[in-house]
């Protein structure tokens, strides 16, 4: 398999892997101990997708590289992830609204990949569809309660798809990777997803009353492995173990 | 209720080959759906369950555990109400 299907792995790992280090983030630190669990629930789910990802990718890579090494002996500029995962948690309401906006594209693209012409990657999408489907069901009511909930809560949820709505475009923006992936059968372009997550992503913001942002010319760059500054602070928490006691194991 | 504090909520669980659900324990949630998904995230986690159900514990009426005598000691002595003094015919005698 060529080098560029690889890297489209590497994306599909990294998304999960980082953002489950960031929802990690929240546990014993939610406003209510049900939501602690249910973050931390999540979290959970998106890496345990990762590992799956990244040993399947280690294994076509062929340099005996494990899901650990992946994860956490790769340096920044080696991530795949979109810079949308890797963002600060912020409040609580750019958390689940992060949440939800990343969901509504994880379902209909595990829902693509059931067809991927790579049986493990499809056999991972069934297994993550599931996952991502209750995420954005919960996602998505989060969003409602809190945009159409107090001023307070609509003002953050409000400030929050300011600030996350320009990252959404990396998620459509299609190169040379995902149109190899999607040529050979095993992957999708990023533009094909647009359609169902309008669809679900904008009857739901109008209900909660809030405003996306028009769009501008801006793009980040993450998934070509050019991240935000918040990136190496994540990695260094991320990686230390294995930095500081490499091949460690517990 | 205090504006600041989420309702509790009673759940209750049916496990794969229960027949029933049974009370597992409660939560706080702002609503019913918010509710079952706190549920399926704190009761379920290792497999506990295949439904949910959940209900205000502001709308159960208990029992007064002060009442205890009078409600539940009468039945006490009535062992004619268990039906172990009857002969049953031999085809059906396991019960």
């Amino acid at each position: 398999m060529p080098d560029l299907n690889i890297d489209y792995l590497l994306r599909l790992a990294d998304n999960p892997l980082i953002l489950g280090q960031r929802l990690s983030e929240w546990c014993g630190h939610a406003p209510v101990l049900e939501e602690d669990l249910a973050l931390a629930n999540t979290a959970l789910d998106l890496i345990g997708q990762a590992r799956l990802l990244l040993t399947h990718a280690g294994a076509l890579e062929g340099n005996g590289r494990d899901e650990d090494q992946l994860a956490f002996l790769r340096s920044e500029r080696e991530f795949r992830n979109c810079t949308l995962v890797e963002l600060p948690n912020g409040d609580f309401a750019r958390t689940v609204l992060r949440n939800f906006l990343f969901s509504a594209h994880q379902v209909p693209l595990w829902e693509g990949l059931l067809g991927s012409r790579d049986a493990q990657l499809a056999a991972i999408a069934a297994k993550s569809l599931k996952e991502v489907r209750y995420h954005l069901r919960h996602a998505a009511d989060w969003v409602l309660r809190l945009g159409a909930g107090t001023e307070e809560s609509h003002r953050r949820m409000q400030a929050a798809l300011d600030y996350l709505w320009p990252y959404t475009t990396e998620l459509f923006a299609g190169d040379a990777v995902e149109e190899a992936a999607a040529a050979a059968g095993i992957g999708l372009a990023g533009s094909s997803l647009q359609p169902r997550w309008d669809a679900a992503v904008l009857p739901v913001l109008q209900e909660a009353a809030l405003s996306p942002p028009a769009r501008t010319p801006f793009l980040s760059q993450g998934k070509l492995g050019v991240h935000s500054e918040h990136m190496g602070h994540l990695l260094a928490e991320m990686q230390t173990m294995q930095r500081a006691y490499p091949g460690a194991q517990w | 209720m205090d504006r600041n504090e989420w309702p509790l909520w009673e759940v209750f669980i049916r496990s794969r080959n229960g027949l029933d659900h049974k009370h597992c324990g409660s939560l706080h949630a702002p609503d019913a759906r918010m509710a079952l998904q706190n549920a399926r995230d704190i009761y379920t986690r290792r497999m506990e369950g295949v439904s949910i159900w959940v209900v205000r514990s502001d709308q159960i009426h208990a029992s007064d555990p002060e009442a205890k005598p009078e409600m539940f000691d009468p039945a006490e002595d009535k062992i004619y109400r268990h039906p172990t003094f009857y002969k049953l015919p031999r085809e059906v005698d396991h019960m």
